[in-house]
């Protein structure tokens, strides 16, 4: 099927140790611990930096052809972006509202 | 994107008869499916993230044991992914009884990534939270945190089911190699999901001492 005929266990052991390292700078950021934007903000994107990762090495992405995974990626962030773009401004209004919690 | 991929693509797949995307039909359905279980994930988290910061949210959980434990799930189920790959590259060698091996400790990690959950879970719900009320506040917290994190599990639960059944068809030779690195893709988008609701949920609940 795909091309694996050279064996990549090395760098697939490289990218398991950088995910491991970008945890734990998430870990040592909840240990600080910020405000919660800001702290939503760094999280998802070093999530975002590790799922790439994840796809690129472990989900054999980069190896496959290139059309496979601009196929499967463009709809996917299409639609997060479209969730987000509705969703956040609305978060913020209330924040600014100065919603008091459920009564 | 290289230009020859690129050239050789178009020409290939509307050439007429040809793969395009130069994959087989189940690795190209299990994209299909992870496309979809996705953006499944992707509603549940982009909604949390707005209840979250659209509410005085609970930090309820403490550095020690919460946070260490659900670090420990992470180190568990990324090393999962890494036993998986080795797995997948056995299977491509052929050699089926050491890609089976590797296929039972991936499976292996998931059954200690759910034992330590359930663990978690029954902490929070000893502690009274529940999917409609906890003690601490918004009482969306528990009803988000159930279903993110139960939603993950029962893919991890279905993942372990799957791997075992890839693993005994693979090494008797009822599977080949394909499967091995079908099964893989849907595990390594499990792991995928809980890059994100390990922080979200966790991390961005850590008490504030």
């Amino acid at each position: 099927m795909s091309a694996q005929a050279e064996s990549h266990k090395p760098l697939f052991i490289k990218v398991w140790v950088g995910l491991l390292a970008l945890t734990l700078v998430e870990i040592l950021l909840a240990y600080i611990h910020f405000e919660p934007v800001i702290m939503l903000t760094m999280l998802m994107g070093l999530s975002v930096v590790k799922s790439v990762m994840i796809m690129a090495y472990f989900m054999h992405l980069k190896f496959d052809l290139p059309v496979l995974g601009w196929t499967v990626s463009v709809p996917l962030v299409a639609c997060i972006l479209i969730m987000i773009g509705y969703f956040f401004p609305d978060g913020f209004r209330i924040l600014d509202f100065g919603f008091t919690g459920w009564q | 994107m290289s230009e020859s991929h690129s050239t050789g693509v178009v020409q290939a797949g509307w050439g007429g008869g040809v793969s395009p995307y130069a994959v087989g039909h189940k690795k190209l359905g299990m994209w299909l499916f992870i496309v979809s279980d996705a953006l499944t994930f992707s509603a549940l988290i982009v909604a949390y993230s707005y209840v979250r910061i659209a509410n005085d949210w609970p930090t309820p959980f403490e550095f020690y044991p919460a946070i260490i434990f659900s670090s420990v799930m992470t180190l568990v189920l990324l090393s999962s992914s890494l036993t998986m790959v080795f797995a997948v590259d056995a299977g491509h060698k052929g050699d089926r009884a050491t890609a089976a091996k590797w296929i039972w400790a991936t499976a292996l990690g998931g059954v200690i990534f759910i034992v330590l959950h359930v663990n978690e879970w029954m902490h929070l719900i000893h502690d009274g939270v529940t999917p409609l009320s906890n003690p601490w506040g918004t009482p969306l917290f528990g009803g988000t945190f159930f279903t993110i994190t139960g939603l993950h599990m029962t893919h991890v639960a279905i993942g372990v089911i799957y791997l075992s059944i890839v693993a005994i068809g693979f090494k008797g030779g009822k599977y080949d190699a394909e499967d091995v690195e079908v099964s893989g893709l849907y595990w390594h988008f499990v792991d995928l999901v809980w890059m994100f609701v390990f922080p979200m949920v966790y991390l961005m609940s850590t008490k504030i001492s």
